[in-house]
């Protein structure tokens, strides 16, 4: 009972009816869903405003791939040739700066340098550097918005991947997905606002955890609803067996003749909101199966995702899914993709995440482009750090490995109000350091928070008496990469 | 999705259209405001605690308060001092004038239309309610006294008020809560009835449903003290001790799990163990809380005291190979101090790990020198990744089957090899505690001392040991502001679902001031003085009048009192994750009464561990249990940190990542779902179908014994009906399609009863299923 806004919510709930004015973004979004569920389904949909953003947002969805365990920037977009001319050489104490190092490495007696055994070529308007493990990104580029300077604070999977989700290394904060559907609320009132999808490649593979999308101290409404490829596309989803539609229907109108006797005798408003629960959930179970169903997709589709998008569980098939999801109106799909982190065998484990990872990213901005989706849809690739230059263990003739590398790496955005077809920041030759224009994870969430409409000041909630935010105490808007 | 929608209440036309301007001036300004003072108004007497802090605290104390990094203009509003002090940049101005609203520079800041005047700075979005201003300029005009904030004043046994006889007052709880009604016009609720009290007060004590025998020989004991004997009974049953550890296990962060990525497997369930024996053994809260805090390093202690101290290791602990050693062994020591901090203190020390506390005083030095208590343990922060992965890192314990036959009976291990826990030690030497800049643990900065914040008391070395010992004797200390009242509120918030104080992990500046203060201040004197009891304490309530009311809310009680701060009716509170499946399994009489042991592994929907997992450790993949096991109480559900019981985090469980003191209760449609669909509670609905129909009851009879069970109470007549027409509705349909009835009535790995009517035990079974899914059953 710590958080003022979830009692005050429950209160309007009592009350039927927003008493004060100044209310909170919480109570923003809670008049979105009321009015989507009010009008879903029926033409006035575009009267009212959807998310309750402070200005025009440049985009109303995102769809995140993230790719974790960290691809490495040297093999993918940030084209260093210098390491391929001093492969081998010593790492100059001059580039690493006293940089820390993790226990994999610390220890080690020599840093060579590690030249990309992929070779890289320039593409589309932009010219942009893309190595050869991605022609399909490749044939994106000018969809792209490349940033080569993302940098972070963590030097380790579990915290790099806590401090991109939940703007902190440590703790339990809301994740982004979360903050987002608390602060705009959902499009479609049978649908979670913010969903996850998982699959892992076939590289070295770091596992995720439930933190990654909870609703930390927001209410458990805005937590992330898995999506899985078992048999229940949402936990809990389908009926027992001897159920069908009509029995569950019967069951529901018996448990609302029940309730609502109750409600006579007590007068407390939170059963009428049970019986909506119900209702709701009653719906779930029609539209959830529709969406996940991918076998009304046409061969065109098909084609652009790849095959494997057939396949459920997979990295394509999620990012198929994550279209129809993001079309519906969930307001953010996060997927995971595990297999990147290439200590060793990194040429092996490139090519096989590459070959799992690229036609069907590329895919989805086609996808969502020919949909005319893909200006109000800001979508995200990239991992928790990068690697380093130098080499994990001994320079093998044929293989090499690299360990992280929190300074510089690189991720890309498409759509939703970023600039296309441009390369954002400059990293020096060794591919070591930022030597112009570094985004931190903060300045991400900060950017991010800003083409969705919303200042990252202002969103807040108030938990144990101090005023939180996605992007704690720091952050500044990239409006070098907005449109 | 939408949660809250009214389709089905009537809603007239014309509040659509207010909401909709409501909500589009809002969509303009996205600030967060504390809606608890939006309908405040202005005191004759202004109090500097009940009314300006909380105004100063939240607007002010950013920039003009305690952290003096962060100190604007070098002003400090949060002392008398600072207050009254002259301008810097204007010495012939003061702040405050007490007496003297115009000509306080304060003041003029506030109503200034000059906006590069006007505090808090429009950019803050921090602005004061006109209201609010009201209250200041008169405070600063009846001399703007300043208090020491209310909780850092030691309680003192405050006098009883007197109340009417016929409301019929049966200890002190009742004079002060009816009191405080009196004052604002309400009356209590009458009595609940006689079924509604044995569950409510079964469900807060032992966290299981009354069975039918105990709901006859209570609704039959028409003796002048039936409820107090049925409030010793439920006291003295073994499971008051799991009910009260469910909660102490949230606060403990406890769970089967290391915690972070590769999250191996740990064996710290004896502690959980010795939990419900302690409870159950009712050990004063002051050896509970000392031994838990200090266990090893009383004289000559016991293996039970240093088990008792596995509360500081449960904290989550790295298995990430590479990561650098003392990166996460000052993460633990945080966590540590962390969650003494709010689950002793209820103050939020972490606020000042990296600058000193922006509201409340406690500096970042002081906040070494707590941390410093719990920093000589000879602890690594990397002991080995998953491949090396132990189940307890030292310092450890081996428990053996020796320890428990001879000493620790409680301990419920079944097999023979010893069982590793890990416990806290400390090496006196090991290391000075520094202060860490920016929190920082590659930034040491100043050596410090173990001490406490010296505004709450000041911990003084001629009376206490300069160890954790010294802490917990602090924290006893009568002189202790905090450690009484913190708890007493924390079981007044599980009984009343609202805290005295209602920010039960906040007593600080930040926090909301008690209701019902002087209510808390006799309730924390009397435990204290009662030998920290906790079975008196809650004995103490649950036999009061105000427990005793009804949950009926007249129209009038809605409007006046909506959030029950008066406690003029029961609340009605959903039933916590773990007490909602208790309640099937126990209604069904699937239960297994078992205590103690090993976590077990129930139901699952497949893939839960298994699509996040890396693939390593003996976590990788989820075995679910067999046979009794899956019929163990909700708390001795297997707590796998990075992929908690989907249904228990559905229903807002704990992921038991870091401690938390209340859960929030929310109400989403996936709960509607779990309670539909998840196998277990369709096993439950399925064995009770089951064994009725072999009664050879009357139909009648059977739906009414179901309903007893489930419901806890007799249905009344409109409800048999209304049962009996379903269960004919749902046999019918069954006889029609037998297949699916059969098929139903698959439900589950418990032993399959045969009946002779499949349709009639299928339809009973739906009408089980709707009743576990009732709301009422699902409130206390």
């Amino acid at each position: 009972m710590e958080n003022q806004e979830k009692e005050f919510r429950l209160n309007v709930t009592r009350r039927h009816f927003l008493t004060s004015a100044g209310l909170g973004i919480g109570s923003a979004a809670l008049g979105t869903m009321l009015f989507k569920d009010q009008l879903f389904g029926s033409d006035q949909q575009s009267a009212i405003p959807l998310g309750l953003a402070q200005f025009a947002p440049k985009a109303k969805r995102i769809i995140y791939l993230f790719q974790n365990g960290a691809p490495s920037q040297l093999e993918t977009f940030d084209y260093k040739p210098l390491l391929n001319k001093m492969h081998g050489e010593e790492l100059p104490a001059s580039i690493r700066k006293g940089q820390r190092l993790t226990g994999m490495t610390a220890n080690q007696e020599k840093f060579p340098l590690v030249g990309s055994s992929f070779g890289f070529s320039q593409h589309g308007q932009s010219g942009a550097w893309v190595s050869e493990l991605f022609p399909n990104m490749a044939s994106v580029v000018d969809d792209l918005c490349i940033i080569k300077t993302m940098n972070t604070e963590a030097i380790n999977h579990d915290p790099a991947l806590t401090f991109f989700q939940t703007g902190a290394q440590q703790g339990n904060r809301p994740s982004m997905g979360a903050w987002m559907s608390y602060g705009l609320g959902s499009e479609n009132a049978n649908l979670p606002s913010y969903t996850v999808l998982l699959s892992r490649g076939r590289g070295n593979g770091q596992g995720v955890y439930s933190k990654l999308w909870t609703n930390g101290f927001l209410d458990s409404l805005h937590q992330g609803v898995v999506f899985s490829s078992g048999e229940d596309p949402v936990l809990y989803l389908n009926n027992p067996e001897g159920h069908d539609r009509q029995s569950r229907r019967d069951m529901l109108d018996q448990l609302a003749q029940f309730n609502a006797e109750a409600f006579e005798n007590v007068g407390d408003p939170e059963i009428n909101a049970r019986i909506q629960q119900y209702e709701m959930s009653y719906r779930m179970q029609s539209a959830v199966p529709e969406l996940t169903d991918l076998s009304k997709e046409s061969d065109n589709t098909i084609k652009l995702y790849g095959p494997d998008c057939l396949v459920p569980g997979t990295y394509a098939a999620n990012c198929l899914l994550a279209r129809k999801l993001s079309e519906s109106g969930v307001r953010f799909v996060q997927l995971y993709h595990q297999g990147w982190d290439t200590h060793g065998n990194l040429a092996n484990d490139m090519r096989m995440q590459a070959e799992d990872v690229d036609r069907a990213s590329a895919g989805l901005i086609k996808d969502l482009k020919q949909r005319g989706l893909l200006d109000e849809t800001l979508v995200i690739w990239g991992g928790e750090f990068g690697r380093t230059n130098y080499c994990q263990g001994k320079i093998d003739p044929v293989n090499y490995g690299r360990d992280h590398h929190p300074k510089c790496f690189s991720i890309w955005m498409a759509g939703g109000g970023v600039k296309p077809g441009i390369v954002y920041g400059e990293t020096d030759e060794f591919g070591y350091n930022i030597v112009k224009d570094p985004v931190s994870v903060h300045d991400f969430h900060a950017t991010v928070l800003n083409l969705m409409g919303i200042n990252h000041e202002q969103l807040t909630y108030r938990h144990l008496g101090r005023r939180y935010r996605l992007t704690d105490i720091a952050g500044e808007v990239v409006n070098g990469i907005i449109a | 999705m939408n949660l809250f929608s009214e389709k089905k209440t009537a809603i007239s036309k014309a509040y659509w259209v207010i909401a909709i301007i409501v909500v589009a001036a809002v969509g303009v300004s996205l600030v967060m405001r504390d809606e608890s003072g939006s309908e405040q108004e202005v005191p004759d007497i202004v109090d500097y605690n009940f009314h300006i802090r909380p105004i100063l605290s939240d607007r002010c104390f950013k920039c003009h308060g305690p952290d003096a990094n962060k100190r604007e203009a070098g002003l400090r509003l949060d002392t008398e001092e600072g207050a009254f002090a002259a301008l810097k940049d204007n010495p012939r101005k003061h702040v405050i004038i007490p007496g003297d609203p115009l000509n306080s520079a304060l003041y003029a800041r506030l109503v200034s239309s000059d906006t590069s005047e006007l505090m808090p700075p429009p950019s803050s979005n921090l602005a004061l309610t006109k209201t609010e201003i009201e209250i200041i300029r008169k405070w600063i005009e009846q001399g703007a006294k300043y208090k020491k904030h209310w909780s850092f004043i030691a309680p003192q046994r405050p006098e009883v008020p007197k109340v009417d006889k016929d409301l019929n007052p049966r200890n002190p709880i009742d004079n002060f809560v009816f009191a405080k009604m009196e004052e604002v016009g309400l009356d209590p609720n009458p009595e609940t009835s006689r079924e509604a009290l044995l569950k409510r007060v079964s469900m807060d004590i032992t966290g299981l449903p009354p069975t039918l025998e105990q709901q006859d020989k209570f609704l039959q004991d028409k003796s002048a003290d039936a409820y107090e004997k049925i409030v010793d009974e439920l006291l003295s049953s073994k499971h008051y001790g799991e009910k009260m550890a469910i909660q102490w296990m949230d606060v403990a962060r406890y769970a089967d799990s290391h915690g972070y990525q590769d999250d191996g497997y740990r064996t710290m369930w004896p502690w959980r163990d010795w939990v419900i024996h302690a409870f159950n053994s009712n050990y004063s809260f002051a050896q509970f809380l000392t031994w838990q805090l200090a266990g090893d390093l009383l004289p000559n202690p016991t293996k039970e005291q240093q088990l008792a101290t596995g509360f500081n290791r449960n904290h989550k602990i790295t298995q990430e190979g590479g990561v650098i050693d003392e990166e996460y062994r000052i993460e633990y020591v945080t966590d540590r101090t962390n969650t003494v901090g709010k689950a002793f203190m209820a103050i939020t020390l972490e606020c000042s790990k990296c600058h000193d506390h922006k509201y409340d005083p406690v500096s970042q030095k002081e906040y070494y020198n707590m941390f410093a208590f719990f920093d000589k343990v000879p602890e690594k922060g990397l002991v080995g990744d998953i491949g090396l992965a132990s189940p307890g890192d030292p310092p450890n314990m081996r428990i053996s089957s020796a320890d428990i036959s001879s000493m620790m009976h409680y301990i419920n291990k079944k097999d023979t090899a010893d069982v590793v826990v890990m416990i806290m030690k400390d090496s006196a030497d090991i290391r000075p505690t520094r202060i860490l800049r920016r929190g920082n643990y590659d930034q040491p900065a100043d050596t410090v001392e173990m001490a406490t914040p010296a505004a709450i008391l000041p911990f003084s070395t001629s009376k206490y040991p300069k160890n954790r010992l010294g802490l917990a004797q602090w924290m006893l200390d009568p002189a202790n502001p905090l450690t009484a009242r913190v708890f007493v509120n924390r079981i007044w918030n599980e009984i009343f679902g609202r805290g005295l104080v209602k920010t039960v992990g906040d007593f600080g500046m930040q926090g909301e001031l008690p209701s019902h203060p002087e209510l808390l201040d006799w309730l924390s004197v009397e435990f204290r003085e009662s030998g920290w009891d906790i079975k008196k304490l809650i004995r103490m309530i649950v036999t009061s009048t105000t427990y005793r009311q009804s949950i009926t809310r007249s129209e009038k009680k809605l409007q006046q009192d909506p959030d029950n701060k008066y406690y003029s009716y029961f609340p009605r509170m959903r039933l916590t994750a773990e007490l909602q499946r208790d309640l099937l399994l126990s209604a069904s009489g699937i239960i297994n009464p078992e205590i103690g042991g090993p976590s077990v592994k129930p139901y699952q929907p497949k893939g839960v561990w298994e699509s996040t997992t890396s693939g390593r450790g003996e976590l990788a993949r989820y075995i679910q249990d067999k046979g009794d096991k899956l019929y163990r109480r909700g708390l001795y559900n297997f707590i796998k940190r990075t992929a908690p019981p989907p249904a228990l985090l559905i229903m807002d469980a704990s992921t038991r990542d870091q401690c938390e003191v209340t859960r929030s209760r929310t109400n989403t449609p996936l709960q509607a779902l779990v309670l539909m669909n998840d196998p277990q509670l369709l096993e439950a609905a399925r064995v009770l179908a089951q064994r009725s129909m072999n009664m050879n009851l009357p139909e009648n009879t059977i739906l009414e014994r179901v309903f007893r069970l489930v419901v806890c109470r007799k249905p009344t007549d409109k409800e048999l009906k209304m049962l009996d027409q379903y269960y004919q509705q749902q046999k019918a349909r069954f006889e029609k399609e037998k297949g699916k009835a059969s098929a139903f009535l698959k439900s589950g790995e418990f032993e399959q009863i045969s009946t002779k009517d499949i349709a009639g035990t299928a339809a009973l079974m739906q009408v089980n299923q709707m009743l576990f899914n009732l709301d009422e059953t699902t409130v206390k």
